[in-house]
């Protein structure tokens, strides 16, 4: 019956008949997301990142079809014989196949190793690959990697911007896509993943996805509050409370969505195929997209009523609103429940299932006249529409 | 809220779908029938087993690599990988620097050198030249342009080479149109050679001197006469007279000794001096065969102080070079333009304008001077780029101040090409090895399988999360991914066939990824409607209503997506391009189906009993997503119009409650 109950709850969440409180309780929120983000940049700093072979520069091996059961320790000494001097790491993965990790060798030697490779293991030689990476080509691929980001991050603004007519939508949205990013490199920091390109096309990829999340709230949350002002019974923070909860069955789907593939491609990637492209890429996706989630609903948007409850019409607004409820609860619906009224109010109670009534629907005399047929409560309209 | 203007045309949004299909799938089969195009993507070497080395440019400092110096070693690398007979190699640039290199298979050591080497730029003077290939492999003449009758002629001067003159016509009247007597002839040449590097030449050194100048004409013989010039050839490149040509056609008295010594007997006074045609380099001179394996990989660049024995790049001529006078870094500028007549006017002709810094300016001037007063081969000097010549114009007039015009019959686009080779191959770009990868065809393979294998869960995963949570409506879901699959299937098709596309396994992944971005579209036009169904609209209503914002969002969000694609293809390196390209396609494919797919079924589902009725399964059963109308019809104050568009407003009647809870 799961799905009967996620449907009235969905529902619960859309009149704000349940209604969690993420504006109004969003020091609770910059708190944990501080917290976090302090642990990840502690994990940073403590424990580093495992850069993959890509950033330290070196050769690396890789035997294939070795049959069930290898050890690496024929890799070990089949190197050795070769290459005395380097440095080798030898790890069986994905059951069948054996990575190792060597100093940079030349050509020949590389022809030697694989030549070696393919007799401990006594396969065709074509099944040994090899591959080869200059020290400073992980760095080229962040440098590039970080280019990307500010450039992305520039063009992500101005379309933000000009699609949402403010510029504190962009700032909200940025910030969680920031924790986002810090986030999950503190993840790969205290779990001790290794970092590769491949990692780093994924951090890349939670970029897109973060925003997108972000913007599809931010979506609702501009529908919710565009005439907020002319309402005197919601305030902006209100509203845009009531959005994040609409939309909150939305993103928890879009995330199921989008992590049920990555977290596909992350368990073919580290159970059968070993590590390799795939883990790396799905691995980064996942934590990202995660993160991502949590962000645009928990970060976003309180930032954002955050940013804007400092405008002069916005604080106006809400003390009128608030005044108005004082003044007159029954008028103004049953704001009197601390719930939805006032999230800028402090620390508020997340749900509210005992008020059915929802304060956070506006009221613009007028506006949609012509659907408010409302034989209960005829001095309520309907929610605003644009 | 004029929703019922927007009663779509859902039928029509389908066909024009399907239409787009079939194109795509129509243009792809008809590339299978009559061209090349496969049911397959061609897949990358990480799935397909190979080498792939990553290049990028030494460059000393931050300074930039400009973009055209990249292309241009693009070329150059690709003209070596395609000379030294690797087939299927593929050269591309990658980001804003760096060159790819996708071999098929475990390249030899020399491939990778061949890849490795840097390409420089140099001039030097022409000593010899000869046809690039023996007799009986030559094409037939390929190139009209023997209008000049075509003779062979061991005098011809052959107006086809390009000459080299002032820039200015004005500034030296007639001298960029006739050519100084002793030279070449009275004509030079606005019509014969269709390409920049001299398709014909003096076969013989040895009777260079002796030319008269009205035999310079005899043969002014384009292309066509890279097998005439063959012919008069044999004689030039006949071992034994290597003293005569090598002395022959030269003023000065200095004759190579008859045994094949390296050194030159007399310490040649130039490097026009034919004291370098030693008998060893003379030698090879002959032995070289343009067509051979390999000598048109370029890529030697010969001791810069010493005679050099080469091929043009084209490989129909071949030369003894003299020592390097000037390097491709004293080129300060090249570019191609219109030829000019003394009185300004365009001739319609095509030319480079050539100009040295100003320290080169007088070695080139010194240089010009030289060439100048010597005749035949000698009077031309060749622009060497990594190894090969790339064109040998003769000079027709000293040049003093350091810029000359190259003309003889260019097109626009091989003026333009010489420029670029002139002004780019200026910046001698060495590479380095930036990561070098060797994939066994068994791992790519496996790698795909896996990847596929990932897909397909991923997906059915998607598919039964959808049919639980939206029912009926989940197989929309299903259907529409089906049809995102199909399209993206068929672009990538396409792309493969007509612009060398090739599925990597990042690009893989971008495709699994895609399938959560593309399922999502889905999911906000499916809480949109469900939203209005809560609101208490019918469901034709609602999907209307809903669609029209589910679309603002689907837009203003795959915006974002796309972007983020666009950023990472363009600032690319390695795998990063393959998975932003397949996520920038899916990104178009998700709007292409939504707005064209999914919407046109939705509106058409909602228009059958099973939808519009709320069916319990149809996902939009009223009473279960809490309609308003749903609940006064519970609590028998039925309003019976449920298709009405009346609208409650969700959460308002309080009185309810007790009922529901």
């Amino acid at each position: 019956m799961r799905p009967m109950r996620f449907d009235r709850w969905g529902n619960q969440l859309y009149t704000g008949e349940t209604s969690y409180d993420f504006v109004g309780r969003r020091r609770t929120w910059y708190a944990i997301a501080a917290a976090v983000i302090l642990l990840s940049i502690a994990a940073l700093a403590f424990r580093g990142l495992n850069l993959g072979i890509e950033f330290t520069g070196g050769s690396e091996f890789r035997v294939s079809g070795a049959g069930e059961g290898v050890s690496e320790l024929a890799a070990i000494d089949a190197v050795a014989v070769v290459v005395p001097e380097s440095q080798v790491e030898a790890t069986v993965v994905g059951g069948d196949s054996v990575r190792v990790r060597t100093d940079q060798l030349d050509s020949e030697q590389t022809d030697d190793v694989r030549d070696a490779l393919a007799d401990a293991y006594e396969v065709p030689v074509t099944d040994v690959t090899s591959s080869f990476v200059g020290p400073s080509w992980g760095e080229d691929v962040s440098q590039r990697a970080l280019q990307g980001l500010i450039i992305f991050l520039l063009l992500v603004s101005l379309v933000i911007t000009a699609y949402f007519r403010t510029w504190k939508m962009a700032v909200a949205a940025l910030v969680a896509l920031l924790h986002d990013l810090v986030v999950t490199v503190g993840v790969y920091a205290a779990v001790g993943f290794e970092v590769t390109p491949a990692s780093v096309i994924g951090f890349l990829t939670i970029l897109g996805y973060s925003l997108y999340d972000t913007v599809v709230v931010f979506d609702k949350v501009r529908e919710n509050t565009k005439d907020v002002l002319e309402n005197p019974n919601q305030t902006y923070a209100g509203a845009a409370n009531l959005a994040v909860n609409q939309t909150l069955v939305r993103s928890i789907n879009t995330s199921v969505v989008a992590l049920l593939p990555v977290g596909s491609i992350l368990f073919i990637g580290s159970f059968l195929a070993g590590a390799g492209t795939l883990q790396d890429l799905s691995l980064a996706l996942f934590v990202g997209i995660a993160a991502g989630t949590y962000s645009s609903v928990f970060i976003a948007t309180p930032l954002l009523v955050h940013l804007r409850g400092s405008e002069e019409v916005i604080k106006t607004h809400a003390r009128k609103v608030q005044e108005r409820r004082e003044r007159s609860p029954v008028a103004a619906g049953g704001a009197a429940s601390p719930a939805r009224a006032e999230p800028d109010g402090g620390e508020l109670t997340s749900s509210a299932r005992s008020n059915s009534d929802s304060p956070t629907q506006g009221e613009i005399p007028g506006a949609d006249g012509h659907r408010a047929g409302q034989r209960l409560q005829p001095k309520r309209t309907p929610r605003r529409r644009r | 809220m004029p929703t019922t203007t927007r009663r779509s045309t859902p039928v029509r949004s389908l066909v024009f779908f399907f239409v787009i299909l079939g194109i795509v799938f129509g243009v792809v089969t008809a590339g299978t029938l009559f061209s090349d195009a496969t049911w397959r993507p061609n897949l990358a070497l990480d799935l397909e087993g190979g080498t792939q080395i990553i290049l990028t440019p030494d460059v000393e400092g931050d300074e930039a690599v400009p973009s055209e110096s990249v292309e241009q070693a693009v070329e150059i690398i690709r003209q070596r990988v395609n000379g030294s007979g690797v087939t299927e190699a593929e050269v591309t640039r990658q980001g804003t620097s760096n060159i790819l290199v996708a071999l098929p298979g475990n390249p030899d050591d020399e491939t990778r050198d061949l890849v490795r080497r840097s390409a420089q730029l140099s001039f030097r003077p022409v000593l010899l030249t000869g046809a690039g290939f023996s007799l009986e492999d030559l094409p037939s003449g390929d190139e009209t342009g023997s209008d000049a009758g075509g003779a062979i002629d061991d005098e011809a001067g052959d107006e086809s080479e390009p000459s080299v003159g002032l820039p200015d016509s004005d500034a030296t009247p007639d001298e960029s149109v006739v050519a100084p007597e002793e030279t070449s002839g009275d004509e030079p040449s606005p019509a014969d050679n269709g390409r920049p590097a001299p398709r014909v030449t003096l076969p013989s050194a040895g009777t260079g001197q002796a030319a008269p100048a009205g035999a310079i004409n005899a043969s002014g013989t384009a292309a066509a006469g890279t097998a005439d010039a063959g012919t008069t050839d044999t004689g030039a490149t006949d071992p034994e007279p290597a003293g005569d040509t090598a002395t022959g056609g030269v003023p000065t008295d200095v004759a190579p000794e008859p045994a094949l010594g390296t050194e030159p007997t007399a310490e040649p006074t130039d490097a026009s001096d034919p004291a370098w045609l030693t008998p060893a380099v003379l030698a090879e001179f002959e032995a070289l065969d343009c067509l051979a394996e390999d000598v048109l990989a370029g890529g030697r660049e010969g001791d810069p102080e010493a005679a050099f024995v080469t091929c043009s790049q084209d490989g129909t001529e071949k030369y003894v070079l003299g020592p390097v006078e000037l390097t491709g870094e004293s080129v300060d500028d090249a570019t191609a333009g219109l030829e000019t007549n003394q009185s300004g006017f365009s001739t319609g002709a095509w030319q480079v304008q050539l100009e040295f810094d100003s320290d080169a300016a007088q070695a080139f001037s010194e240089l010009s001077t030289r060439l100048f007063g010597l005749s035949g081969d000698r009077n031309r000097f060749a622009i060497v780029l990594d190894g090969l010549v790339v064109s040998a114009p003769g000079i027709q007039e000293p040049i003093p101040g350091g810029q000359a015009s190259i003309t003889g019959n260019f097109t626009q686009e091989s003026a333009q090409t010489l420029a670029n080779q002139l002004r780019f191959g200026a910046l001698p770009i060495s590479f380095t090895v930036e990561t070098e990868e060797q994939i066994s065809a068994t791992l790519g393979a496996e790698q795909l399988q896996l990847s596929l294998l990932a897909g397909v869960i991923g997906l059915a995963l998607v598919v039964v999360y959808s049919v639980l949570q939206y029912r009926a409506l989940g197989l929309v879901t299903v259907a529409s991914l089906t049809a995102a699959a199909l399209l993206t299937y068929g672009f990538l098709l396409f792309l493969s066939w007509r612009q060398g596309y090739r599925l990597s396994l990042p690009g893989v992944a971008g495709l699994i990824v895609a399938i959560g971005i593309t399922a999502d579209s889905f999911i906000v036009f499916f809480e949109r409607i469900r939203d209005e169904v809560r609101d208490g609209r019918s469901l034709a209503t609602a999907v209307e209503v809903g669609w029209e914002r589910a679309r603002r969002t689907i837009l203003a969000s795959d915006t974002v997506s796309f972007l983020a694609a666009i950023v990472l293809y363009l600032l690319a390196v390695g795998g990063v391009r393959g998975f932003a390209f397949t996520l920038g396609l899916t990104t178009l494919v998700d709007l292409i189906v939504v707005f064209l797919f999914t919407k046109p079924v939705v509106t058409l589902l909602s228009r059958t009993k099973f939808f519009a009725s709320g069916h319990r399964l149809s996902g939009f059963d009223p009473e279960r997503l809490g309609s308003v109308v749903a609940r006064e019809a519970v609590r028998g104050r039925s309003r019976p119009d449920v298709s009405s568009r009346g609208r409650a407003r969700p959460g308002s009647d309080r009185t309810t409650e007790g009922a529901r809870v």
